[in-house]
């Protein structure tokens, strides 16, 4: 995996984090207003590091941001088990 | 229905090949509170549960747990890329090799295999969140005792990872618990 996809792919874990561990205590504090607009901007951070990674780097999702690639790209990129990170 | 992304939740980063912390990590793969029972566990649970925060959290956590078992992966796969045969029956997984090959399998380290005794579903949410909570703290301690069997730096801050995580679910489900209490305590009228 190239250096710069590596990088990107760090950010967007670091976002996914931040997205997913809001997402598990707005499932207990719905009506947490701050909580909520972390959550919206955490999403939106996560989206776009998505759309960048899947544009330089490959599917991140058999239908994602980016058209998919001919032939076939979804099973050339390496498996999550593959990469160095 | 669920939607794969090609990406770990957190980096598995391995320093060197050791055959022996990749059989204890299958504790976390195919053990009794390991990520696959967890992941069903909640999974399965989430039917029977009366209140929407409860429904939620279940189905959120058992997904993340769906991701720990990948990152489970991940380390065993490290630790043992390209590690000759010899190496492995010498270290420990010659009975592994014997009926798996090099394939991973849900088993523990002692080679019993997953079976779905070892989760749990009552039906009655206080008793299922109280097993959660309680799956939660046997998962943290599985971790803290794998901390212990390796010096791999690298490995260690994927591990110190997973067992944050398992306090982290350890409280929600306790505020799932309590909202669940309050739902069935509002519907007794004597």
């Amino acid at each position: 995996m190239q250096s710069s996809c590596r990088k990107i792919m760090s950010e967007l874990m670091q976002w996914s984090f931040v997205q997913y561990e809001l997402l598990l205590y707005l499932d207990t504090h719905p009506e947490d207003r701050t909580a909520y607009q972390d959550y919206v901007n955490a999403c939106d951070k996560v989206n776009q590091l998505k759309r960048q990674y899947e544009a330089y780097c490959g599917a991140l999702t058999p239908c994602g941001f980016a058209p998919p690639q001919y032939p076939w790209g979804w099973i050339e990129t390496p498996w999550p088990w593959e990469i160095d990170y | 229905m669920w939607i794969y992304e090609k990406k770990l939740q957190y980096p598995v980063r391995v320093s060197k090949c050791d055959v022996k912390m990749a059989k204890y990590l299958l504790t976390q793969y195919g053990g009794p509170d390991g990520e696959l029972s967890a992941a069903l566990r909640y999974l399965n649970q989430r039917y029977s549960m009366p209140t929407k925060k409860a429904k939620g959290l279940l189905t959120d956590i058992g997904t993340e747990e769906l991701a720990h078992l990948e990152m489970i992966a991940a380390m065993i796969y490290k630790l043992l890329k390209d590690v000759p045969l010899e190496v492995l029956e010498r270290e420990g997984l010659g009975a592994h090799y014997a009926v798996h090959n090099s394939a991973l399998f849900y088993a523990d380290p002692n080679g019993v295999p997953w079976t779905a005794s070892y989760i749990q579903a009552q039906g009655d949410p206080v008793s299922d969140l109280t097993e959660d909570m309680a799956a939660e703290q046997k998962a943290r301690q599985a971790y803290e005792q794998l901390l212990q069997l390796t010096d791999d730096p690298l490995l260690k801050d994927s591990i110190r990872f997973l067992r944050e995580r398992e306090v982290v679910h350890f409280q929600r489900f306790g505020e799932a618990l309590n909202d669940v209490q309050g739902f069935l305590d509002s519907k007794k009228y004597y």
